[in-house]
């Protein structure tokens, strides 16, 4: 198990080496740099040869690449050119925002999509089924930012239930220790701040949820069906064992394999679907400061935030390998 | 019996809660108030830096203007320059060296004086920039108006226009320039000049920009400590709520504030905004959308209209085309553009033609210059007289992009170049992206025929609009008019105040005469608050004064 993860983790470095690489040249290779950003209509061309030249940006790519590497080798990643602030406390500030937002729409993708594909699948072909594989495909379709006005319109324009965007009400004035709102809140015992910060968690996070619930109704419907028919279920039944134990400790957990691999995945998705949704949402996250640094021209940021991304990627991919073995006793690392 | 998986997990997670519930200190001041004396503005970017003399983005100054103050500012809702921290100013005979009479019994936030002495620590501290902070990007605006340092580290950096400061008395201040500019006093009021206590600039090592070129740090008084004289102190900046938190200053020498707290939160989509406004979680926002300005009164919101101080034109560059330095084929353009029309369905309610390439709430304006009125079959008539009856030009115009000048590039572009195309005269269309694409292609080489491009004003001085467009050659228009530049010349270099306004209304018409390109409309950008906020008056310059701000009980 240690040598399987270890292992894992040493393939991170020639992956990252190569990401690395194609990111620099992608970014290099997008037309214009931050000097346009900066100086909008009020740049003369004598101007922004000045900024690109006070960046480096004026030197073979080569060298700007080395320059990047050597910092990278002490796990510096520069600062923004927007803000001048460390590209890695830039990240530490906004990503807890996403992950709250990630998690929020997981446990909502899950807690509804397992239980659905679940019933539809032991309700084959009757009402329900139609209605969540029907349902699904809506899901699939219905583009994020759009889902996002219409709850916006309903829940918080119309109803008032809940806040239409950001992650707490500033008014609150809340303590930040970890920048994760929702455990701040506990950690501080200033429980309405945490109260507060869920409720905020709420639309966005059934925004962000639609495409993964969708995905995870359709997956666990068809790997439930899969399982239904297995030899050990019929044998199951057929020694006497009761409905609700075939369920769980049969039906269930055999069917969870291609669900789990399936949320390692979608996780990746979810960390993209955040940018527009936190754009939509004005809610601080990685996503939408990765979406204002690609207008911006930010290298720094762009390649700092996309390396991390990476590496957060694989890590949980990795925790969903290792989950394997805890679903199906068969499964074994090595 | 064994635990259920389920049941372990909830347990586990709730011990993790009792674990972590109540194991650090809230560092909360429990004054919340009430929300009556707390306003939420939203506003589009996050600021960039607090100490506004890095800063050049709307967003750092508007935040600046609350906090700081300079020794002159624009009066209320206008852009005529009045007293801040100075009360009175002359320049001496030669025009170079301005006397400022100082407000007495005003204090920073850190409780120190504010007096001529902390003026002149603050010039220093800008004109004796070393290092980093010499680049281009961290302190634009202090380049753009007084050009270089002390020391120059860069050969192109061009000779600074301020000398010295002298502090004569506590209340009296001299600043002495290199030579006349039309640029002081009127720039003077950029929140870039603000003064900021001497004392907290030393504590928190306000000069000390770090790093290296492509790798600058700022120093934590521009992040955290900004110390000025305002109406409002700087509380805090949530940066993970993207909020930033002001709080009434008490010991503010003028009226002091409204409002108990001024909060800032970025809420970058503009549609986003105006939910946010109507759900309640902010009480105002600016860039409103042009087409949300009606809905919006309607539904009783505030809606503000600021006036005009921007310019949209369209450029034209005689240096591509041979047919363009004719000014017949250029006064036939301007004849064959139906400006009232365009104005009328395309810009925001209160926009108006321009007449010169600035705006009427600049003083210098002149009513009396060549106005070229709709008359296709003139344009038409000038263009054969030209010999350009077969003429074609490439049309360029942004895309994906609004500004403040131009909510709808692509319609204006329509609607223009079937005004030109009923002329006669046929269009290339070539649409690119605004950033970097656009402003490329537009003001450097000469593949560019016409283009639509525009500005808002700095501050209140003619100079800034025309002089930044035409007192030289550029790319830009590719027009070499020797006696133009030597007029600009002469106006920028002109001390006393009626004859450089004087010389701004002869280089209106001027240009007028000469056409370069032609100067189509002023857009007022709005700005919106609650239906129960009132108190707040728009300004052209966006000096948006929150301090006046309140709720309607």
């Amino acid at each position: 198990m240690i040598r399987f993860i270890v292992r894992r983790l040493l393939q991170l470095i020639p992956t990252l080496f190569g990401l690395s690489i194609l990111l620099f040249i992608w970014l290099r290779r997008l037309p214009g740099g931050p000097e346009t950003a900066i100086l909008g209509e009020r740049g003369t061309p004598e101007m922004r040869a000045a900024i690109r030249r006070n960046l480096g940006l004026d030197e073979p790519i080569l060298i700007q690449y080395g320059r990047f590497v050597r910092r990278l080798i002490r796990l510096d990643l520069g600062t923004s050119i927007s803000t001048k602030r460390e590209v890695t406390t830039e990240f530490l500030q906004r990503f807890p925002g996403t992950v709250e937002l990630t998690v929020t729409a997981l446990v909502i993708a899950i807690g509804i999509g397992i239980p659905l594909g679940y019933l539809a699948a032991r309700r084959r072909g009757r009402w329900l089924d139609h209605l969540s594989v029907g349902g699904s495909l809506i899901g699939i379709c219905i583009p994020v930012f759009f889902l996002a006005y219409i709850l916006k319109a309903i829940f918080s324009e119309n109803l008032g239930l809940f806040p239409s965007s950001g992650r707490q009400d500033p008014t609150l004035g809340a303590t930040r220790i970890t920048n994760f709102f929702v455990l701040d809140g506990l950690m501080t015992r200033e429980w309405d701040a945490a109260a507060d910060a869920l409720w905020h968690l709420i639309l966005p996070g059934m925004a962000l949820a639609s495409i993964p619930l969708a995905i995870i109704v359709r997956i666990t419907r068809a790997s439930v069906l899969e399982v239904l028919n297995e030899d050990f279920v019929r044998t199951a039944e057929a020694k006497g064992l009761t409905e609700n134990v075939v369920r769980r400790r049969h039906v269930l957990r055999n069917a969870m394999l291609p669900v789990a691999t399936s949320i390692g995945l979608l996780t990746g998705g979810l960390l993209s679907g955040a940018v527009l949704t936190e754009t939509v949402f004005a809610f601080s996250g990685i996503g939408a400061f990765l979406a204002d640094s690609i207008s911006q021209r930010d290298y720094p940021v762009l390649m700092g935030f996309i390396m991390i991304i990476a590496v957060v990627y694989v890590l949980v991919n990795l925790i969903v390998d290792l989950s394997y073995s805890l679903i199906d006793p068969r499964v074994r690392v090595r | 019996m064994r635990a259920s998986r389920p049941k372990v997990a909830i347990a586990a997670v709730a011990a993790a809660a009792l674990a972590v519930a109540g194991c650090a200190e809230s560092d909360r001041d429990g004054s919340g108030g009430s929300n009556k004396d707390t306003l939420v503005f939203g506003v589009a970017g996050d600021p960039k830096v607090l100490d506004p003399s890095f800063a050049s983005d709307g967003e750092s100054l508007r935040v600046a203007r609350q906090v700081f103050e300079t020794l002159v500012r624009p009066e209320e809702g206008g852009t005529k320059v009045s007293p801040g921290l100075a009360e009175t100013w002359e320049p001496d005979a030669a025009g170079t060296t301005w006397t400022f009479k100082l407000r007495s019994g005003v204090k920073f936030h850190d409780g120190t004086d504010f007096n001529a002495e902390a003026v002149c620590v603050n010039f220093d501290r800008w004109y004796n920039a070393k290092g980093l902070m010499q680049s281009p990007d961290v302190t634009a605006y202090w380049q753009d108006i007084m050009g270089g340092f002390a020391a120059n580290e860069d050969d192109t950096l061009p000779d600074s226009l301020f000398k010295s400061c002298t502090a004569t008395d506590p209340t009296t201040v001299s600043l002495a320039f290199t030579r006349v500019s039309s640029k002081i006093p009127a720039a003077l009021m950029l929140p870039s000049f603000s003064i900021h206590s001497p004392k907290a600039l030393q504590e928190y090592d306000a000069s000390n920009v770090s790093g290296s070129a492509d790798d600058i740090k700022y120093p934590a008084y521009a992040t955290e400590h900004p110390t000025g004289t305002g109406p409002f102190k700087f509380k805090s900046w949530d940066i993970p709520n993207k909020t930033l938190t002001l709080e009434r200053n008490e010991d503010y020498w003028g009226e002091k504030a409204k409002l108990k707290s001024l909060i800032f939160r970025t809420i970058s989509d503009e549609n986003a905004r105006k939910q946010e406004l109507r759900s309640g979680g902010i009480q105002g926002y600016d860039l409103v959308g042009p087409p949300d300005v009606e809905p919006l009164k309607n539904e009783g919101f505030n809606v503000l209209t600021r006036p005009a101080f921007n310019i949209l034109y369209l450029a034209i560059n005689q240096k591509g085309n041979p047919k363009l330095a004719d000014l017949k084929v250029r006064q036939a353009l301007a004849h064959a553009i139906n400006r009232q029309a365009l104005v009328d369905s395309k810009l925001p309610p209160g926009a108006q033609v321009a007449v010169n390439f600035f705006p009427d709430t600049v003083e210098g304006w002149n009513g009396d210059v060549t106005k070229y009125e709709y008359d296709v079959e003139k344009a038409k008539a000038l263009l054969a007289e030209a010999g350009a009856a077969d003429l074609t030009l490439r049309f360029h115009y942004p895309t994906e992009v609004t500004r403040p000048y131009m909510p709808n590039p692509k319609d204006l572009f329509e609607l223009v170049s079937g005004d030109l195309q009923a002329a006669g005269i046929k269009i290339e269309p070539i649409p690119l992206k605004w950033s970097p694409d656009y402003l490329n292609a537009t003001t450097s080489g000469n593949k560019h025929d016409l283009h639509f491009l525009g500005w808002t004003g700095d501050y209140g001085d003619g100079y800034n609009f025309i002089g930044t467009f035409f007192d030289r050659q550029k790319d830009e228009w590719g027009f070499n008019n020797p006696a133009l530049f030597e007029k600009f010349k002469q106006a920028d270099s002109t001390a006393d105040q009626a004859a450089k306004i004087a010389l701004y209304k002869e280089l209106n018409a001027d240009i007028m005469n000469f056409l370069p390109g032609v100067p189509i409309s002023h857009s007022p950008p709005a700005i919106v608050f609650g239906k129960d906020v009132t108190g707040v008056k728009a300004s052209p310059l966006t000096d948006e004064r929150f301090s006046t701000a309140e709720f309607k009980s």
